[in-house]
């Protein structure tokens, strides 16, 4: 599922006035890539999530999925965010089989259950199936918030800052995660994120957008892929990378002042 | 041990409250005319206790059947104005006015309107008292759904029923049980409105009101005291309830 955006500009309705998030922003996410896109605080990264699920319409130019116009939301996407927004009444395993139950109606719970349940050995927390969210810490939240997303084998991943909030450590540990994720379920993927070395650790293609209104400042290739550890971001290559992108960074945000 | 202590102290502090009262009476030595003790109240029960049967179960039972259709206009309204803002600013005025007109004013107007038709004038107070804080909490709940939630949902294509369903109902439950607490003590006052401003010799508001003609001041007290009884009753089913719904939302 390669994804293309063409031209695509965007605004909301305020109270001041018409406030333009997206202008004029073309790119283009190869099949079964890992798209990271970062740029300055409030330039629309997470516009361009609620457009590509389809929940909104840009107001100009448009986006597909392998060639086809997204014009309302596709089963085909999955979700994630920065509040893990668990359902606090149901328990992991059936927090996890909630999109099941929107798109795939016929299926058995026990299927459900099976489904859910590899993915949770996945991200490490089997023996939680039955616990509450209430019970369990914001890393392993996210673990499931992952799971909930990628349960009904979605072609397109869709994750809006799902690390920002948690500690250093955790985050680490969920970057090799979302790593054995992506090497289990093939996915494309789109990370919006602050954070650049997450960018570079989990992506494969890198786009940094200018400030509001956004389109197209930066587009690198990174040489990471899912076997990478932690320890590789701190290769001569990386840090000049990294610089480089955080030069990118502050250009975008001289234009927004 | 915990559940014995949740017996235990709820009924020492009951014990205590009623030692003060009975020592309050007694040390201002104030004849039951002017206020009845604890230990006045149960030659009271005890010499009308055929009439606190029948009269109990006939205000118990209009209230509890008030109280669900209370449930039910409430929820319906809630819902209606949670998930369309023309609704509900629409009739956020109407609702609002009409829970500030003092409620013994509109017992004589029903009573009019459906003349003689005792249960049923009844049953109306009662909902007209007790709908309107389920209708807020609900539909602040509905409303006030942040958009990540309803985006998983929609992001997968499902309707406005399945997030309804699914999402919102549950997660507005424990501000319904909240609402449902306060306007299950209501409930029990639009029934004692009815049965007390027009009595039809029905109820415990009759009783009162009876008592009050022949001047028994015990037999009135008695009557508030197995109101505040029957409150508390049915309080602790909605606490049972919301125990099995909405369990999850409790800190252990």
């Amino acid at each position: 599922m390669h994804i293309n955006i063409e031209r695509v500009s965007h605004q909301y309705e305020t109270k001041q006035g018409m406030l333009p998030v997206l202008k004029d922003l073309s790119l283009s996410i190869n099949k079964k890539g890992f798209t990271a896109i970062v740029g300055p605080s409030g330039c629309g990264k997470s516009t361009i999530t609620r457009l590509v699920s389809g929940l909104i319409k840009p107001t100009e130019g448009n986006i597909f999925i392998s060639n086809k116009r997204i014009t309302s939301p596709l089963s085909t996407v999955g979700m994630a965010f920065q509040n893990p927004v668990l359902l606090e009444w149901r328990n992991v395993i059936k927090n996890i089989v909630l999109p099941l139950e929107i798109v795939s109606k016929n299926m058995s719970y026990s299927q459900m259950k099976s489904n859910a349940l590899d993915l949770l050995k996945l991200v490490g927390l089997q023996e939680f199936e039955n616990n509450l969210p209430s019970e369990l810490s914001g890393g392993m939240k996210q673990r499931v918030s992952l799971c909930r997303s990628l349960v009904h084998n979605p072609e397109v991943l869709i994750l809006d800052e799902p690390f920002a909030a948690l500690d250093a450590f955790t985050k680490e540990d969920l970057w090799d995660v979302m790593h054995k994720l992506k090497k289990e379920r093939d996915f494309t993927c789109i990370l919006i994120t602050h954070d650049l070395r997450e960018a570079v650790y989990l992506a494969d293609q890198v786009i940094v957008l200018s400030g509001r209104p956004a389109s197209l400042q930066y587009d690198v290739k990174t040489n990471f892929n899912e076997e990478n550890k932690i320890s590789d971001l701190y290769s001569p290559e990386v840090t000049e990378l990294l610089a480089t992108l955080r030069n990118q960074i502050e250009i975008a945000q001289n234009k927004n002042d | 041990m915990t559940r014995i202590n949740n017996f235990i102290i709820p009924l020492l502090s009951l014990i205590i409250f009623c030692l003060l009262w009975e020592l309050l009476v007694w040390y201002n030595g104030w004849p039951n005319y002017k206020m009845a003790s604890p230990s006045d109240l149960w030659p009271a029960f005890w010499k009308f206790k055929y009439l606190f049967l029948i009269y109990g179960w006939e205000t118990l039972w209009r209230t509890v059947v008030g109280l669900i259709l209370s449930v039910l206009v409430g929820l319906s309204l809630g819902i209606m104005m949670g998930f369309s803002k023309t609704i509900r600013i629409g009739l956020y005025p109407i609702l609002v006015g009409f829970n500030a007109i003092p409620k013994a004013t509109v017992v004589p107007v029903i009573a009019l309107i459906f003349v003689g038709m005792h249960n049923m004038n009844t049953i109306i107070i009662v909902i007209l008292i007790s709908f309107f804080p389920i209708c807020v909490s609900i539909s602040i709940g509905l409303s006030t759904l942040e958009r990540e939630y309803e985006d998983i949902l929609l992001s997968l294509g499902a309707n406005k029923f399945e997030i309804f369903y699914k999402i919102a109902l549950p997660k507005t439950l424990p501000e319904f049980f909240g609402a449902l607490k306060v306007s299950t003590t209501l409930a029990f006052i639009g029934t004692n409105l009815m049965e007390i401003i027009e009595p039809h010799g029905k109820g415990l508001g009759h009783l009162f009101d009876s008592g009050k003609i022949s001047a028994d001041y015990p037999l009135m007290f008695a009557v508030l005291i197995t109101l505040a009884v029957m409150g508390i009753f049915l309080y602790y089913i909605v606490v049972y309830l919301e125990n099995i719904f909405a369990g999850w939302a409790i800190r252990k």
